[in-house]
């Protein structure tokens, strides 16, 4: 018995980023919801909110694509299969909760105190097929 | 909640044995420990056994199976890396609650050669979010963290490594520990980086290894041994909301919390501490902590490190088993081993690496996604 393939989509890496139709023409961007009792923003979806326990409501914020490099560290031995070396930062995100990303534009072999505060821009890109034939798609930042 | 004494404490060397399975090597340190009380498995009323990777396979029941199936309660407990210390926690509570008088706590593991890197891959997925949405794994973790001490406090790459240093001077007098070498700072610096800040030998070792403890009430333990050593604080925290967590785990908060209540219920500040074995999984991590457990105040843990302040001799000696860059960290075995030590130099029997007239003595663990405990232990 043959099944009829599914039309291959684009999908997130993560349920935290959305993935436009019209990909790349329009960008993948970072998602998630603010607590209407406390205002704290996190990534995602929620049950309830992690800082005040309140089950709701939340709202949908879309976050932007600029934010600031908190700290990072340069990765050179890391699992099978994952290329090294790679500058994995914490984000701080314009207006926005922080994102754990790769950052493009900076020598890995020169790890640097400047970098602290460097503006970054977020954009999405493909990084792996699955095996339905997905396109995957994650976002990560360079700097500005 | 009553007062309890450690009565029985031993450990097997932290390393390799791939000839043993874990079961056996969680006998061979729960045996060690109870002969060390002076007391038989028959004498024991409950039993906790820590084992993170092996925590469905019932571990505590199968080390019973193999040194004495009396029938009593056992409890597999798993909290990451504060596995061993929460089985110790559980063991003290059995007892300091007046349920039972005589309680042994086990912590193991078997990793072999298998890394902390072991579960970061892409698995039977196609891909994988490491490397690709930054970095999740515990070298880029502890990496990150240092590096947010370094922009908070000007911390310098040469200063975590100076910890490295310091622990593998411990450590030569650690016949226990896995490695037992001398790194001097060129040498920590010039090799090769797994996770910046964190070169080679800022990175703890994994393995395999067993520890156990025997733990008793006041009474009972006045008929074993004349050399109790008095469970002063026993807490355990996770971590609260803060800011940027679990984006970027906070190893900070739950630290410093728990340091805080710890000192209160024992009824000391950290200037009454003899000494300090804490959490060093990175030479990151032992900066940090020096702060979070207040050995120093905020901002000045570089210049404690310089100092030369936490060397066995030192004002407050850190590690000096040789931490866990030394000993190694077989997960589940850890938080026991290191109550272990402590007891040892309460009771003057730690060897070459003895501090000298040590009468208080605090164990921390931290395991990530958090959990951290902090035992103070006293003469």
């Amino acid at each position: 018995m043959t099944q009829e393939a599914a039309a291959p989509t684009k999908k997130p890496l993560l349920p935290f980023i959305r993935v436009p139709d019209n990909f790349p023409a329009e960008d993948a961007y970072l998602w998630g919801v603010k607590c209407a009792g406390c205002g704290t923003q996190f990534l995602g979806e929620r049950t309830a909110c992690g800082k005040c326990g309140s089950t709701g409501p939340f709202n949908e914020v879309r976050f932007s694509d600029e934010g600031e490099i908190y700290v990072f560290s340069v990765v050179h031995q890391s699992a099978p299969g994952i290329e090294t070396p790679y500058v994995g930062a914490i984000v701080d995100i314009k207006d926005g909760p922080a994102v754990r990303a790769n950052v493009d534009g900076l020598d890995p072999e020169q790890p640097s105190t400047s970098w602290f505060g460097k503006k970054v821009k977020a954009y999405g890109h493909k990084v792996a097929t699955d095996r339905d034939g997905n396109e995957v798609i994650a976002v990560r930042f360079k700097v500005v | 909640m009553r007062d309890v004494a450690v009565v029985g404490a031993n450990m097997l060397k932290f390393g390799r044995y791939p000839d043993k399975d874990v079961v056996t090597l969680a006998s061979e340190a729960a045996i060690a420990a109870l002969k060390d009380a002076g007391v038989s498995i028959r004498d024991v009323e409950i039993v906790v056994s820590g084992n993170l990777y092996q925590s469905n396979a019932m571990i505590g029941q199968r080390i019973m199976k193999e040194i004495g199936a009396t029938g009593v309660p056992v409890i597999n407990v798993s909290n990451a890396c504060a596995t061993g210390s929460t089985a110790f926690r559980e063991a003290w509570m059995s007892v300091a609650s007046g349920a039972y008088d005589v309680a042994l706590a086990v912590g193991s593991e078997q990793m072999g050669k298998m890394g902390l890197l072991g579960g970061g891959g892409a698995g039977d997925r196609a891909y994988s979010t490491e490397g690709v949405m930054g970095t999740g794994l515990m070298p880029g973790v502890f990496g990150q963290a240092g590096v947010e001490h370094m922009r908070k406090y000007g911390t310098t790459q040469a200063q975590f490594a100076k910890v490295a240093v310091k622990n593998h001077e411990h450590g030569v007098h650690n016949p226990y520990a896995q490695y037992q070498k001398e790194t001097p700072l060129e040498e920590v610096l010039n090799a090769r980086v797994v996770s910046w800040p964190n070169t080679l030998y800022m990175c703890c070792p994994t393995g395999d290894g067993a520890a156990a403890v025997v733990l008793m009430s006041a009474d009972k333990a006045k008929q074993y041994t004349t050399k109790p050593v008095w469970v002063g604080a026993s807490v355990l925290t996770s971590d609260p909301y803060s800011e940027r967590n679990p984006t970027m785990f906070d190893i900070n908060t739950l630290t410093k919390n728990a340091a805080k209540e710890a000192y209160a219920k024992a009824g000391i500040g950290p200037e009454d501490l003899s000494q300090v074995e804490l959490h060093d999984c990175f030479a990151t991590a032992e900066i940090l902590h020096y702060e979070n457990l207040m050995l120093c105040g905020e901002g000045e843990a570089g210049k404690l490190i310089d100092e030369g302040a936490t060397k066995i001799g030192g004002r407050i000696p850190v590690n000096a088993s040789g931490g866990l860059l030394s000993k190694g960290h077989p997960l589940g075995a850890t938080g026991v081993a290191n109550i272990v030590e402590i007891v040892w130099h309460l009771r003057d029997e730690a060897g070459a690496r003895q501090v000298e007239g040590s009468k208080v003595g605090l164990a921390h663990v931290i395991g990530l996604g958090s959990a951290c405990t902090i035992n103070i232990l006293k003469k």
